[in-house]
């Protein structure tokens, strides 16, 4: 199970396994989509599964998070969606009403993002396996003008961006499993990002040098993937990360870190600083951007690591996540 | 949030720093044991080592229930659980503890019917919605939590449910800190008190570390403000030659601790002649068993239980650093052959574990040492 979870056991089997015998080149950088040239058109293509349990949540459902997913993996890597395919897997016995509600969410989700959906397929399997639904969803973009996404180019100095609030999906999904005894006034932050990434383009696209939707593990994981990636270290301020009381009440009692939280409707971006000001600018002006704000710097140490400063002086590392966030006991 | 940010309050932070640093006599190298796992890991969390002066060592100390049981105990559990129809339910830390076969997770990727349960009363409800099916419920945590397992057994006869037992794990707090005295290689000038195990014994049963042992002894709450509000009660006391018990968890513990729960307790529960500890060897009166008016819902009164003893791998240091003899990244396996994905013992990946809090929060930092961080 470790190895869906999106930390440390799906990256060992991404590059251990999938990289060196399926893609051309297996020293690559990890992408959220794959970059092609095609008689000269530069495109972006990117797939994504979605396994979530429940199907519907306060903020939105299976459906929506199988087109907004998709869409910002494009958008984060400098792209702007144009169309999706999409593959349903059916538990035998699901409901009609339950899949048209999905089907709905989809369309709806997709008018909202401005793409299309223009093909799929659908199995069925035996009572018992896929959980209601899986559903995924392929997405093939065009490459925006003005912005070229390289870890390698992130330097010492550098701005780290975060689009809005951390921690608000994964702890909806938490709560709306029913398992706990509590609840909060939560919703998911399911959404395209696609306006704030325009945005961050026209007012400091050259100065962008990286991007990234922290979806399953969390910003800590996305951190410490481009951490290991460009050999520097991603210093955090910890009262500048922005999180919901509830989010932080949340985790504070299941003993959970923010960082480690998934998100549905948020990006990182880490951005030159002679930028940083005018970026941050054009995202809080930008529609639900306003939650956007500058969390930290890249600086030479600690080399590959996170590191997140507190309140008063002291530091703390944050690693990628291990297995699934496990509640505490005392 | 209210009783968190009142306690991390920077000023208030700087305050008790500076007072620290006042107290601390800058020719005495002071060696202060926080004996609860939850303390380990505040201190981390919160980069408090960073604000104290370098003459005042930490020492982690036992008070981690999951780390100090063992990996046998865990193997007899998952053997009874591999029986047809039985659920295995146990508190989300027990989940990644290695047994010899696996942890519970990978027990549960093998597909053993395993839950991750908030309470023991979450597991009785499992019995309650699951009559076809046995409940086992993997108790663990010293008095901390001991009573509302005494409560859920006592709910279940109350309501006569028969499909729902108790491996009972819980363990006494007094005998593990009477340990540490008693080793010879500890040499120690105060205890920074367990918090929660508190709420429920009270202060008095520390009376005999201040008054036999002549150690101070500050009970002690999880903010950072608590913590260092502690750490000036301590030097207070040693700069005045004085060995007492202090509270200053006063807004959670009572002095003469819960007698509701400690109750509920002596009525399920009565002490084990001995027990074995990971680390401490066998320790008499140190682990409770559940009396034989609750036979019908003590897993090991109901089922056979294998009892095998397993030692942990011989290169493997558990012990020592249950003791606080050595730190974590002391010990020979520490970053290599043991990490939080592939752990030998529970120390690395229980939220209470001190190897765990170390590798989480410290030790890249130890590899690029003395980061100055200036805060914007």
């Amino acid at each position: 199970m470790a190895h869906g979870a999106g930390g440390q056991a799906s990256r060992r089997l991404i590059e251990g396994l999938f990289a060196p015998l399926l893609f051309h080149s297996s020293t690559e950088p990890l992408t959220d989509a794959a970059h092609l040239e095609i008689n000269g058109a530069r495109l972006a293509i990117t797939t994504d599964s979605f396994v979530v349990k429940p199907l519907r949540f306060p903020g939105g459902s299976i459906g929506e998070l199988a087109v907004n997913g998709t869409v910002n993996d494009l958008a984060v890597s400098g792209a702007k969606a144009e169309a999706l395919v999409v593959t349903y897997v059916l538990e035998a016995g699901l409901r009609t009403e339950v899949l048209e509600a999905e089907v709905r969410a989809m369309a709806e989700a997709a008018r909202g993002a401005g793409v299309r959906i223009v093909g799929g397929d659908t199995k069925v399997v035996e009572h018992g396996k896929a959980d209601s639904m899986y559903v995924t969803t392929t997405g093939v973009g065009r490459l925006l003008k003005g912005v070229a996404i390289d870890p390698a180019s992130v330097r010492p100095g550098d701005k780290i961006l975060v689009s809005g609030a951390l921690g608000d999906h994964g702890i909806t999904i938490l709560l709306a499993r029913g398992e706990l005894d509590f609840e909060a006034d939560l919703a998911s932050d399911t959404r395209s990002v696609l306006p704030l990434v325009e945005a961050l383009i026209g007012a400091a696209g050259p100065g962008i040098r990286w991007m990234r939707d922290p979806t399953r593990g969390g910003a800590a994981t996305s951190l410490n993937e481009l951490a290991r990636d460009c050999g520097l270290g991603m210093v955090l301020l910890e009262d500048q990360v922005p999180v919901r009381d509830a989010v932080r009440g949340a985790c504070e009692l299941l003993g959970l870190d923010p960082l480690h939280i998934a998100n549905e409707g948020q990006f990182l971006a880490v951005v030159a600083p002679e930028y940083a000001d005018v970026a941050l600018n054009a995202m809080n002006l930008a529609p639900g951007g306003d939650g956007a704000k500058i969390i930290g710097e890249v600086r030479e140490q600690p080399a590959g690591s996170v590191l997140v400063s507190t309140l008063y002086g002291g530091s703390r590392i944050v690693d990628m996540l291990v297995g699934d966030p496990l509640p505490r006991i005392c | 949030m209210r009783f968190v940010d009142e306690f991390r309050q920077p000023e208030l932070i700087s305050k008790a720093a500076e007072e620290i640093r006042r107290l601390a006599d800058p020719g005495r190298h002071y060696r202060m044991m926080e004996v609860c796992g939850g303390h380990t890991h505040a201190i981390y969390r919160f980069g408090l080592k960073d604000v104290l002066p370098s003459n005042l060592e930490l020492i982690h100390g036992p008070g981690c229930p999951v780390c100090v049981l063992p990996m046998g105990r865990i193997d007899d559990g998952l053997a009874v659980a591999r029986q047809p129809d039985v659920i295995f339910a146990a508190f989300g830390d027990m989940m990644r503890v290695p047994g010899t076969q696996g942890s519970p997770l990978e027990h549960k990727a093998r597909g053993m019917d395993v839950r991750i349960v908030y309470s023991p009363a979450d597991a009785l409800k499992l019995a309650r919605t699951n009559p076809d099916k046995h409940v086992l419920f993997f108790a663990i945590g010293f008095e901390t939590t001991a009573p509302s397992t005494a409560l859920t057994i006592l709910r279940a006869k109350a309501e006569g449910i028969k499909n729902f037992s108790v491996f009972c794990n819980h363990v006494t707090i007094i005998p593990a800190i009477r340990a540490i005295l008693d080793s010879p290689d500890m040499r120690l000038d105060a205890f920074i008190g367990p918090g929660h195990v508190s709420t429920v014994i009270g202060c008095r049963p520390y009376e005999w570390i201040a008054q036999n042992e002549r150690k101070p002894i500050v009970v002690c709450g999880f903010e950072p403000v608590d913590l260092l509000q502690s750490i000036v009660m301590l030097l207070r006391q040693l700069k005045a030659g004085e060995a007492k018990v202090e509270n200053q968890y006063k807004r959670v513990v009572p002095w003469e601790g819960n007698r509701a729960a400690l109750r509920a307790m002596s009525e399920v529960f009565q002490l084990r002649s001995y027990f074995e500890w990971r680390g401490l060897g066998f320790i008499s009166q140190s682990a409770l068993r559940i009396r034989d008016e609750y036979a019908e819902w003590d897993t090991e009164q109901r089922f056979s239980v294998p009892g095998v003893r397993v030692t942990d791998p011989k290169a493997a240091q558990c012990g020592e650093v249950l003791k606080g003899v050595l730190k974590p990244h002391q010990c020979k396996l520490f970053g290599q052959e043991c990490t939080p994905e592939h752990p030998i013992g529970a120390l690395m990946v229980s939220s209470e574990g001190s190897c765990a809090a170390y590798y989480n929060y410290e030790h890249r930092k130890m590899a690029t040492a003395n980061i100055l961080i200036q805060t914007a």
